[in-house]
Order: C-alpha cells, then structure tokens, then sequence
C-alpha cells in the first residue's frame, strides 16, 4: 500500500473494525485520513489517528450530503487524489434493535437506511471524482441475506447496502474503480454492544464456525488490505465473507448443540 | 479494599483519565467522572473483558457509580 492514500470512515474506538482495518493498512505503508462525527467521537478518533502518524481528521456526519461534498473537496485540496475509501458507518435507533421488525417505525427505517446504506452510495459518488483507474472503495455488511435475531432494520439496511455494492460496482467499473463489500463475522464492538442479546451471537458462531472460532479486527483488516491493494484488481461487485466460515452452514453439527 | 475493587477503580482511572481521589464508591461515571454515553459502554465492555463477567444491557443501566460496578462483579465474576 506504498504511496497509496485512502479515508477511514467509521473509527469510534480502538475496537472498531474501521480501527482494525486502518492499522493493517498503515502496517502496510499507506497514508491515512479518518472521519468521526461530533466531539464524543472526535476526542476518541484524534489521538488514534495520531498513533498512526496522520493528522488529517475531518468533522462528516453522513447524513447532511454539504458534510460530505466537503470532506472530499477537502481531501482533493491537500491529496489532489484518493486511492480508496473504508466505509464502516451504521445506525439505528437501539430500541429497535431488539424484538421484532415488524415493529420498525417509519423515522428510524428512513434514517438507518440514509445513514447505514445510502451513505456509501454518495461517497462513492463524490470519491469517485478524485480518484484514478486502479482504485477500491470497501463497506462493511452482515448477513444479509439472512435473519438473524434482533438485527432487524439494521440487516435490512445490509441487504440494501449489499445490492449497492452491485449497482456502484457496475457503474464505477467502467472508471476502472472497484467496490467491494466484506462480511464479517460478530465482533465485541462499541456498535455491536447495541445488538439484543449479540453475546448469545459470539457464542453460537463460536461454537458453529468451520474454524471454530469468532474472528476479529485483524482478520477484518487483512482481508481490506488485500481488496483495497492491486493484489485485488480483478475483484468487484464481490461480497467477500470474513466469518470462520460461518455462512456455508446448513445445520450445526448436533455434537456442538450443548454450548 | 478488596482486589476486585482496585481493579475496577485502575479501569476507570485508565479509561477516564481521572485522578484517583475522585474514584470512590460513590462516585458516578457521569455526574462526577465525566464520562460519555460512549464511556459507560466502553467500561462495561472493559469489565467484561478483565472479569470474564457478562453483564447485561438490563444489567449495564443499573451500574451508574463506582460502587455499583465493584458490587456487580464481585457478585458476578467467573475469574
């Protein structure tokens, strides 16, 4: 990743995947630039960003399109180009992050869609204008194309998110920029804590991965380093599973049904 | 001060950036430590971490101050 540069949307703390993910990255030679929204996250995001020498940390709440038509003109002033973006942002309201979907309200539909899903198909948009043939844009999905309990909107929200990376795949493709999504497996997150009963989660993918094991934000970060390198030049459109294996199962083995 | 206590009250310090005065057993993470939602999340998280304890969302809203995190995991802890 030598002479690459790229933007780390989606830092809260050093448990973030997005942290995850940018410290593979900076491992491995590139320049980074990160987002945070508010002050509660600003103080979190500065001194990280700092560990890993960068000191260019920009203010975008995803939600207003002004915030992020400026974060890109912004990078375009200092970068003049960007090689890629990690775009790790969620939310929903927590209430409705347990029970049933059925419950939804209407307001937290719109606003979890806007913010979890439609995001990532205005940055792409407005990173796209700064970036060359070669580049990678990544988002973080979980699976979505099935249920799991008390995920509810927000798994919704993934299956938008997922059909996007599709669509932006195509469209950016014929720039030669490529969008990718990884799925990864349940992890101990500030997000996930907003999850109903995600410790049950951890426990069940635990015992029923292939590997036997959850993973974690290291893993998470050597699969984005690979789509985000040239290693991946042939990948779109690809939603790339980073689960122990988790997603190929039809039943659990009854030999692992105690725990 | 039992062992489960100093370490509750190191976390807090470390993750607060708080003077060791202030962490007594009543004091709360938020009114007196000036701690963030995102803080009283982080430091259930770390408990959890440390003591090998699971603490519940329904749990995690009843701890508000020092006391209350030590009480619950001396009661809790599986280390």
């Amino acid at each position: 990743m030598q002479g690459k540069k790229g933007l780390i949307m989606g830092v809260a703390n050093d448990r973030s995947i997005a942290w995850g993910i940018a410290k593979k990255l900076s491992e491995h030679g590139a320049e980074l630039a990160f987002t945070y929204v508010g002050d509660a996250l600003k103080k979190r995001v500065i001194p990280l960003a700092e560990s890993l020498g960068s000191k260019f940390t920009l203010d975008c709440n995803v939600e207003k399109k002004e915030e992020i038509v400026k974060t890109f003109s912004e990078i375009k002033e200092k970068w003049s180009n960007l090689d890629f973006v990690v775009h790790a942002i969620a939310f929903s309201d927590k209430s409705e992050l347990s029970g049933q979907y059925l419950n939804t309200s209407r307001e937290n539909f719109s606003n979890s869609m806007l913010i979890s899903c439609f995001s990532f198909t205005e940055i792409c948009k407005e990173a796209s204008k700064i970036m060359k043939p070669g580049s990678s844009l990544i988002t973080l999905t979980y699976c979505a194309d099935k249920v799991i309990p008390n995920y509810n909107v927000m798994g919704v929200c993934k299956a938008a998110l997922e059909t996007s990376v599709k669509y932006l795949s195509v469209d950016l493709g014929s720039n030669g920029i490529r969008v990718n999504a990884i799925s990864a497996g349940p992890i101990k997150t500030l997000a996930a804590s907003a999850i109903g009963d995600a410790k049950f989660l951890y426990k069940w993918n635990e015992n029923h991965s292939p590997l036997k094991r959850n993973v974690d934000i290291n893993d998470v970060g050597g699969a984005a380093v690979y789509l985000l390198s040239d290693l991946a030049a042939g990948v779109t459109g690809e939603i790339h599973y980073v689960d122990a294996g988790y997603n190929i199962i039809g039943m659990p083995n009854p030999k692992n049904m105690q725990a | 001060m039992s062992d489960v206590a100093a370490k509750v009250k190191k976390i807090i310090i470390e993750h607060l950036g708080v003077d060791e005065a202030k962490v007594t057993d009543e004091a709360s993470f938020i009114d007196d430590l000036g701690a963030d939602s995102l803080d009283t999340v982080e430091l259930v998280m770390a408990f959890e971490e440390e003591f090998g304890a699971e603490i519940s969302d329904s749990e995690a809203e009843k701890i508000l101050t020092v006391g209350d995190a030590i009480r619950f995991i001396e009661n809790n802890s599986s280390k």
